[in-house]
């Protein structure tokens, strides 16, 4: 049964180009009270133009109507629970908001000098003690601008390290079950890669990576928890692999929301590592970032680490650029500052028992849904759940729907897909991330929505193969528009086709 | 599906027909089956070498984009111009008119360490 439904105005929205006929305007303007200059004359006729063939021209509410309409389009972290998770957004604190847009942060500019920059300075190192503590590391940079960026920072710290130390080695290891900017940034930093088969409980069997390490091999590069939301339960004996054949590991942090407060990377023997500050430390991510990708590593690698450092010097701080070993500059300036101090702001607003407190639920969250699909979904490792929860279609499958099918039909009750089809070591993948700040009922609503489309296959698997039925737009052919996208609007039958 | 005996096939999904000293190479029906709808194929350029079990190229589907893995090492001596304008054509009839590439074996002996067709349907049933 549906029991989420739109009860607002939901009507299809032509574009602003179909909407456009000659002579609207959305402004006025009063009678030229001063002497009209002739532009070709005063700018050169090579810089005047005609009208602008096919812009639109469409009056002031049909703006107004065209932009708000289209705006309630949207799903939003606002509206409902959002199974995508992290990666893409979790809810952020209003508090982090009110603190970014306290004015002498809002408007402080890079170029102040540092004597009138001192409070934004303490808020970098702050963020960097902070985090530095949360990691167990030994030293935090804030310059990379998202969570890719920071993979290709770390390894550049690594490949600058074993340079140092004679040989920077050619391969590095990265699990089959590794997020794809792994291997990108790997590939980047000019190593080769050597892809890792996972065991059948979805995690990295020490055996066959003790057969794959060589002294050629500089690093592993290891997502804990891994993708499919579960632990390595192995990370110790792992790192010690390793480090004996004097390797490095790299954590991709992107899962470390479930971690925070519980464990700590350093602990286990990582020497580097990034955290994507808007998975774990609630900043926004929504529309592309920007993001912040802090790297944290162990004493060793911190004379690599990109220039300039804060330090501190008569009683104030002060930038650091007489760094001869660092890596140089991986982003202008200090990195995305507002985004550093919405991180502090959530730090300092939890404290320490408060994020434990949010992984816990984040951790509680994942693992009630997963209990409730259980008997529904055929979870893809029986290995505990994290912070998020894999299921395989298998049983929906035997139905020919597919793990596309269910989470169009779940459009349909009123919330956002899942993430389809990843990690790629599961056949037909529903990967579930609720968040810490999912409350019961919201849960109940969306675990009701899967189990109701579970029966659903079982009695008409056709009906959810061409779901979705109650949007505005049912099934796009997405094949075609990935073989012969259209992206551009054209005036005649092609243009009022593609806005089909 | 039954698999062409004809053919020797790798564990990462492609196969591989030899005529004299060339090799033509392509993805398995398994392997289509398992992207889906293929939207985009990226081919070496000729000439290139290439080495048995790394990657020379990749598919692009609607799901995911996966890496081809050379069953041979040799030299890029062919590549099918139809796959440019058709990748559907991965779909319809991967082991025939949408084959990938034709490689120059350097070493024919690597031919032995394939799977037959027998062993490679073991091999995706298990």
């Amino acid at each position: 049964m549906i029991r989420k439904v739109r009860t607002h105005v939901n009507q299809n929205e032509p574009l602003l180009f179909e909407l456009s006929s000659p002579g609207k305007r959305a402004w006025q303007l009063p009678e030229l009270d001063v002497p009209a200059v002739d532009a070709a004359e005063a700018l050169g006729a090579g810089a005047v133009r005609d009208d602008i063939e096919g812009f639109p021209e469409v009056s002031e509410v049909e703006v107004i109507r065209h932009f708000t309409r289209l705006s309630t389009w949207n799903y939003g972290i606002d509206l409902g629970l959002f199974p995508l998770g992290s990666c893409t957004m979790k809810y952020n604190p209003r508090i982090n908001e009110a603190v970014a847009r306290i004015e002498g942060l809002a408007w402080a500019h890079p170029y102040q000098p540092e004597s009138l920059s001192q409070g934004a300075m303490e808020i970098i190192a702050a963020l960097e003690k902070r985090l530095g503590e949360i990691f167990g590391m030994d030293a935090v940079t804030l310059q990379p601008a998202a969570g890719a960026h920071g993979e290709y920072t770390g390894i550049m710290l690594i490949r600058k390290y074993l340079e140092s130390q004679g040989n920077p080695r050619k391969t590095i290891i990265v699990p089959d079950a590794a997020h794809g900017t792994n291997p990108a940034t790997a590939i980047m930093v000019g190593y080769e890669v050597l892809n890792l088969k996972s065991n059948d409980r979805g995690m990295v069997d020490p055996a066959a990576l003790a057969a794959a390490v060589t002294s050629d091999t500089a690093a592993m590069m290891l997502t804990n928890p891994n993708t499919v939301g579960v632990f390595e339960q192995e990370i110790v004996k792992i790192c010690a692999i390793l480090h004996d054949k004097g390797a490095q590991v790299y954590m991709d942090g992107a899962n470390m929301n479930a971690l925070v407060g519980i464990a700590r990377p350093g602990d286990f023997g990582v020497d580097v590592m990034h955290s994507n500050l808007h998975k774990t430390f609630s900043t926004p991510h929504g529309g592309g970032g920007p993001g912040a990708g802090a790297v944290g590593v162990r004493a060793h690698l911190e004379p690599f680490l990109p220039a300039p450092r804060l330090k501190r010097a008569n009683g104030a701080w002060t930038w650091d650029y007489d760094r001869p070993r660092s890596i140089g500059r991986v982003r202008a300036f200090y990195g995305n500052f507002g985004v550093l101090v919405r991180a502090l702001a959530y730090i300092m607003a939890h404290g320490g028992p408060g994020l434990r407190k949010a992984t816990l639920d984040a951790l509680l969250n994942a693992n009630y849904v997963r209990a409730r699909l259980e008997k529904h979904y055929q979870i893809a490792y029986d290995a505990p759940s994290m912070h998020e929860c894999v299921f395989s279609d298998s049983k929906q499958a035997a139905h020919g729907v597919r793990t596309g099918d269910i989470a169009k039909r779940l459009i349909d009750y009123g919330f956002h897909p899942y993430t389809v089809s990843f990690p790629l070591i599961v056949s037909g993948a529903l990967m579930i991330e609720p968040t810490e700040t999912e409350p019961k009922q919201e849960l109940d609503l969306f675990c009701d929505a899967l189990i109701s489309i579970a029966e659903e296959i079982e009695k008409d698997p056709e009906m959810v193969k061409h779901a979705p039925h109650l949007t505005r737009t049912t099934r796009v052919d997405e094949v075609m528009a990935a073989r012969k996208p259209i992206v551009r609007w054209k005036p005649g039958p092609a243009g009022a086709k593609a806005a089909d | 599906m039954t698999y062409p005996e004809n053919l020797k096939y790798t564990k990462e999904h492609e196969w591989v027909s030899v005529e004299g000293d060339t090799g033509t190479v392509g993805i398995t029906y398994h392997a289509q089956k398992e992207l889906g709808d293929i939207v985009y194929v990226d081919l070496p350029k000729l000439g290139a070498a290439v080495e048995a079990g790394k990657s020379f190229g990749s598919v692009e589907s609607v799901k995911a984009v996966s890496d081809i893995y050379s069953p041979v090492t040799g030299e890029i001596v062919g590549i099918n111009s139809l796959l440019a304008e058709a990748p559907e054509k991965l779909n319809e009839d991967p082991h025939g008119a949408a084959w990938l590439v034709k490689i120059k074996l350097a070493s024919p002996a690597e031919l032995d360490a394939l799977l037959s067709a027998a062993e490679y349907e073991a091999y995706i049933g298990g």
